[in-house]
This record gives C-alpha cells, structure tokens and sequence, in this order.
C-alpha cells in the first residue's frame, strides 16, 4: 500500500534530486533572532546540515548566519521565502545558486598516539597545510581551515593514527566577485 | 528592535502609561483583558484614563478570540491584555488561530522582573520562547525607553503586508519604570516593507493567460476580506468584466455576493458541486489571496490538471508552496486587481464569448444537481433546515454570523449567504472549537447595533461558555445559535464513513441543560425541538433585546454534504443522497489515513 504522506491527502511526493545549498541570511542582531531561524527549520522539517552565525557590523548591529541544508529545488525556494518573511531578516542569498560561493570551515583536531602513529599525524598535517596549536607528549592539537570536505577527508586519516575529538565551526561562504550580498 | 533611533522622545512617563499612550495613539477603542500580578501597573494605569474601554474577559482564549472576531468585522487590528504565565499560554490558541487566518492581533503580556526572568519564578513562563511559532513576531522589551518604538512596531507588523498576531511581553519593573514616549509617526521599521503593488510584468502576463481563457474561474480567499472593501468592490469589477464565474474558500466568504448569478458557492471539502467540478475542468485559474490549502485542493496530483494557474498573494511564501503556478503575483488584492482591471480595459481583452457560454452551460448542468438538496422532516428539525430558516429570517447587511468548528460551520457555510465582506467570522485554518462564541462578543463591540449571531454546535459551545458571562457583563446582545445533535457531529461522521460507525468517544452523555445554564448566566435561554416551532423561536430569539442562547435540537445522524473524501479529487465528491454502501466504497484504505 502507498503510504500516504502530508497532514490530509496526498502530497506529492518529491522525485527531484536533494540538492546541497548554502543560504547567507542577515538578520537584526536582536535576541531570539537565531532561535527563530532554527525554529523554522525544525517546525516546518528543513534540514540543517551546517548552521554559523556571528556579529559582522557592530554599528549596524547586523548578524550574518549562514545555513548549510539539502533539499528539492522547491523545498529550497520555499525555505528561503519562509525566511525572508522573518520580520528582523534583511536579506537571504541562496549562494549556491550565484555560483560563485566560497566556503571555508575551520576545524580543531585532536589525536593521541606515540612512536610512528605520532610522525605520520605530523607529516600528513603538514600536507594539508594544518598548524599545530597545542602539543604534548602524545597528544597534538591541529588547526586546519578549508572546504568541509578537505576537513572531512583530514579527519579520515587522522582516525587510524589516535583521534581523539573533532570541533568544527561550520560552515562560513561569500560570493566571489566585487558585489555584497544586498547588491 | 529600534529603528529609527533619532527620534527623540517628546514626554517622559511610566512603562504603564506609555501602553495605554500608544493604544490610545493607534486608535486602539477597545481592548480584551484578564488581570493579574504582572500586569497590575497596566490595569492601574487602564483605570486611569477614559479613552480605552476594556472589556474584562472570562478565559484569555476569550480575549484573543474576541480580538479577533473585532479584528475580522472592522478590519482594525484587536487588541488583548493578558498577564504573565498561564494568562499567556491560555493565549496561545487564540494566537495560533489568527496566525493560520492572517487576523491582526496586538496581544500585551505582563512578564516577571527582568531580575526574575530565568528563575522559575511565580508565574513566570517563557512567552516569547512559546509564542515565537504562533506569532507573526513577538517582542520581550527589558528597557522602558525601547517599549513605545516596540508597541507602535507591533501594531505595524501585525496590520500590514499579510497580517497577524503580534505579542509584546512587558515584564512588571518595565511598567513601572519611567521612560521616553515617542509617537507612531516617529516609527519606521528597519527591514519590514511588504510589497503591495504587482510585478507590472507579470501582471500582464496574467491578463495574456486570462484573455486565452474559454473557461476561467476564480478562486477568492481571505486575502480579499484582508485586503479590504476596495479589494472585494474590485473583485466584483473584474469578476463582471471579464465574466468569469467565481468561488472562494470559507475565509473568503463574503468578498463576492452569493446572491450574485456568477457565484458558485464556497470550494473544497465540503463546498458546492459547481464550484469543485468547475475548479477541476477550468483551463485558467485566477487563485486571488488564497493558499490551496489541503482543504480546497483534494488530492494534489488530481488539482485542476488541465489549468494554467495564476496566484495573487501579498505572502510570497504563498506561491508555489502547494501547488505550482504558471504566474505568481506577490502583492496586495487591492492593488493588483486594480492594475489588472486597468491593463484589461486598456487593451480591450475579453473572454471569448462562445466559450464562455459552453463553460456556463457545464456549469449550470453542475449547479442542476442540487447538491444541497436534503430531506425534511414531519417531525425532526434538519440542522441544514435550521440554518436556511435562520438565514431567511436575520439576513440582511447588518447581520454578522460567527460560528465554532465542525458540522454546524459547514452547513453554516454552505446554507448563510452573505453579500457583504466582513460578515462571517470563523476559524479556517486552526479550526478552533470554542471560537465563535467569543468571536460575537468582539463583533458586538464593533458593532453594537448590529444582529451578531454565533451558529454553533453543543460540543464547541462548552469549550468557551464562560464567555456568556462577558456577553451579560457589557449587555452584548449576541445570539448563541446552538445546533444541538448530542455528538460532537464531524468526529462522528468521519467515524461513521471510516471507522465503521465506532463511535469513539464522540457522543457527549451529560449534557447540561442549555436554557437552565444560559438563564444560570443570565442570559435568556430559548429551546427548539420541533420544525413547526423553528420560526417562532428565531423570531423570539431576534426580538429579545439582549444576549439569548437557542437550543435548537436536530436530527442526531445528519451528516454534512456534499464531501470530498480524503484522498480523493475534486470531481470525485460525494452527494448527499447517497447510499452508505457507495460511500464506504468510495473511501480508500489510504484515504482513511488521512486527517
């Protein structure tokens, strides 16, 4: 039996492909204004895959948050009018769509290990061009910023040589090019 | 949350006085209310002063739903005063069912002291936590000299672009603190501007979709009551001009006159056979300030398969959210039919007059079916009866009918006709049992002169009944016409034709005795248990000067036609008289999934 989907009747059900999209939303730095963004996305069954978010004018008093999500073409149309529609958002730019994005995401990694484990951390961090911030006998903190799956593919290999824990901001983007995002 | 922050304040008072500064500065009459701790320095200052009158509530749901039955019949914004804690979260229902019925609502809460807030204090409840989803905004204001720029912003966002409850939560040190006030003029909002005029062009791609057109309709809803009187005058215009026959949702109900012969009835799940088979066969859709909800559409794959779609809404997360249109159009009714009224006039457009001929003879073929027809009876009064009796004898302009949730709010839909907008007042899109009730009251307030009726069901009357005690309080003479089947009659009916008639829970033993309980508040209590009594007892009811409550008791089994079953298209409706083995058949196992 087909398993009916939606509150009331048949939703159609989407057959187009998720797609992976990052939206830049400037809000009103004002309490309140990030558990509103979140809340959408959860009341209304958005993915968030990748959430930051940070003061980026003090005068102004402007926050830029900068959601990572996943869905159909029209899932993604409608999240960004759903935001757009948030009394204190100024502006959301779906920076997928531009482009032109650039996307950056900063990771802390710390491994354990000793004897040829230890080397091998050190020199594959050396290869992706991470920094050592913290060191111990047998521990090394490591500082690597980059695209997430640069970031990915570091904690991929760090894994076998004694992972210990893994922090990472998320997602921050930008559009290449000379223009801010309000035009 | 400040905007425009060079406005310097003109005069200095208390966090109290600047509330009922700024309700009085917005033309704010009247307001609904229940005191308590946290909202003492505001009732202080309310006693104080003669321009607002406050009109003392018996539950906060009350005051909210009055709000917004005051909102809805004058098309000023409702305002409601509630204290901190369980004062706000009685609240929340009122201010969920204005959020899904786009209903401007101001509602002020009193919080804790800032220095309490967090604490699990007495009373104490994170209103702006629990109201954010329910509200179109809301604001917790801790500085007094932030709360008159807030309270004027409030009444901005709720009434402009698609409208909406707004709350404003005022802990107690804020009302008592002094601070500057500053007029409405002095606020302009920082990023909220809703755009009210159409996109020029793709206005005139809707007129070029529209002329092609042999077999339009349009589909109204609440935006058209929203956007105000111009907009239904407008609709009206274009409707004529371009002769396309018109439906509309339940919100929608009054924007086109239903004595008008271009009228179809009321679309979706319980609406007319014409108007949800001419939805199915149009080739052009004209969707103005409406949100193909599940309820008008049917089954979303069957939607008026072969129309190209246009949508007016001033929301443009609107568009394109349920069903895909060809043009959508972000902008106000008013403004957009406006600008299509003019571009079709100055090109000349027209429908062809042949093919609109042939779409009207479909339609009156459709409209032949009668698919309000119902059997009468000698000796049980017909809860379709009662109402077409009850229209017969109050309808008129002056005349605005409320009503609860269920089965009474269809045949009050399918069998009141109203030619005005702003007449009808229920709850679309929550479905609020308990909301019509309150709802008179505030329609009342706005109208004191007017005949305001509350067609209701046994069951959604005692979910708000303590509101009758309001209605005696302020003498409000609204007229509670209760449609007394002992079931809560649309659970009922949906158990009947998907559950196999297990009546779960859904037969109200222990009524109390409606006339004993209404004459109990004061109110004069009518009963009706015969057809040959029906008019008398209307009459009666019309003539009584203040509030009276009708007991009208009805056929038990009626059930509500015609019905589009869950899962099912717009051309595949149920008629009334039907038999039961046609309508089990025509109920799939997965229709009977459904809500």
């Amino acid at each position: 039996m087909r398993q009916p989907t939606g509150s009331a009747y048949f939703m159609e059900e989407h057959h187009e492909a998720v797609a992976r999209h990052t939206l830049a939303i400037l809000v009103d730095n004002e309490p309140g204004v990030l558990a509103r963004v979140i809340g959408l996305f959860s009341g209304r069954g958005y993915n968030i895959d990748s959430l930051t978010v940070s003061e980026v004018s003090h005068e102004t008093n402007l926050s830029r948050i900068t959601v990572v999500t996943t869905g159909p073409g029209e899932v993604i149309d409608q999240i960004k009018t759903q935001l757009d529609r948030l009394v204190p958002v100024h502006s959301v730019v779906d920076l997928t769509l531009t482009g032109r994005a650039l996307e950056r995401e900063l990771l802390l990694v710390k491994v354990r290990g000793k004897g040829e484990n230890r080397v091998e951390a050190l020199s594959l961090a050396d290869a992706f061009r991470a920094r050592v911030i913290d060191a111990t006998i047998e521990s090394f903190v490591f500082e690597i910023t980059g695209k997430p799956d640069k970031l990915d593919q570091f904690i991929l290999l760090m894994k076998p040589l004694g992972l210990v824990e893994v922090a990472r901001t998320g997602v921050a983007a930008i559009a290449r090019g000379p223009e801010g995002m309000d035009g | 949350m400040a905007a425009d922050l060079t406005a310097a304040p003109t005069e200095h008072m208390t966090g109290a006085e600047i509330v009922i500064r700024a309700l009085a500065d917005q033309g704010v009459e009247h307001i609904f209310g229940y005191p308590g701790g946290a909202v003492l320095p505001i009732y202080d200052a309310l006693f104080q002063q003669n321009s607002i009158e406050h009109v003392l509530v018996r539950h906060e749901q009350g005051a909210t739903h009055m709000a917004e039955g005051y909102a809805r019949s004058s098309g000023k914004p409702g305002v409601v005063l509630v204290t901190s804690g369980p004062g706000a979260t009685n609240a929340v229902t009122g201010l969920t069912d204005a959020l899904m019925d786009s209903i401007p609502l101001v509602c002020i809460t009193g919080q804790v002291p800032t220095h309490l807030i967090g604490s699990d204090a007495f009373q104490e409840c994170d209103t702006v936590g629990i109201t954010r989803p329910c509200t179109k905004h809301n604001y917790l204001v801790k500085d007094v000299n932030d709360l008159a720029q807030v309270l004027h912003e409030a009444f901005y966002v709720a009434t402009s672009g698609r409208p909406g409850p707004v709350v404003v939560d005022i802990p107690k040190d804020v009302q008592f603190a002094t601070g500057g006030y500053i007029g409405p003029r002095n606020v302009v909002h920082k990023t909220y501007h809703p755009k009210l005029k159409g996109d020029a062009e793709k206005i005139k791609a809707a007129i070029e979709i529209l002329r092609t057109a042999k077999k339009p309709i349009f589909y109204t809803g609440g935006g058209v009551i929203n956007s105000g009187p111009r907009a239904s005058e407008l609709l009206r215009e274009f409707a004529r001009m371009t002769g396309a026959p018109v439906t509309s949702t339940l919100m929608g109900l009054g924007a086109y006159p239903a004595s008008d012969p271009q009228w179809l009835g009321m679309l979706g799940m319980h609406g007319s056979f014409e108007a949800n088979n001419a939805m199915h066969d149009c080739d052009v859709m004209l969707c103005v300030g409406a949100r193909f909800d599940d309820r008008i559409t049917g089954r979303l794959d069957a939607f008026s398969p072969g129309s190209r779609k246009i949508h007016i809404d001033i929301d443009p997360s609107s568009i394109n959210k349920n069903v895909k249109v060809e043009v959508g159009i972000v902008g106000d009714v008013a403004h957009v039919l406006e600008d299509m009224i003019q571009i079709w006039k100055a090109s000349r457009a027209q429908i062809d007059p042949a093919g609109l001929m042939d779409w009207e003879r479909r339609i009156n073929s459709w409209r032949a079916r009668n698919c309000f027809a119902y059997k009468t009876s000698e000796t049980t009064i017909k809860p379709q009866q009662a109402v077409e009796r009850l229209y017969e004898l109050t309808k008129g302009p002056d005349t605005y009918v409320t009503t609860e949730v269920g089965q009474h709010q269809m045949w009050a839909a399918q069998y009141y006709r109203f030619d005005e907008p702003n007449r009808w007042m229920t709850s679309g899109g929550l479905g609020t049992m308990g909301y019509g009730m309150p709802a008179a009251i505030g329609v009342q307030k706005a109208h004191p002169e007017a005949l305001v009726i509350d067609i209701a069901g046994e069951a959604s009357i005692q979910m708000c009944i303590q509101e009758l005690s309001t209605a005696v309080q302020y003498n409000l003479p609204i007229k509670v016409f209760v449609l007394n089947n002992e079931y809560m009659g649309m659970v009922r009916q949906w158990q009947q034709l998907l559950h196999g008639s297990r009546y779960s829970h859904s037969y109200s033993e222990a009524l109390p005795d409606f006339v004993k309980l209404a004459e109990a508040y004061g109110v004069k209590g009518l009963r009706c248990e015969h057809p040959d009594d029906l008019d008398a007892t209307i009459q009666a009811m019309i003539d009584h000067q203040g509030p009276v409550f009708v007991d009208c008791v009805v056929d038990k089994m009626e059930n509500c036609f015609p019905m589009i079953p869950s899962g099912r298209a717009h051309n595949e409706m149920l008629l009334g008289d039907v038999g039961e083995k046609t309508v089990n058949e025509a109920i799939t196992e997965e229709g009977k999934m459904l809500v």
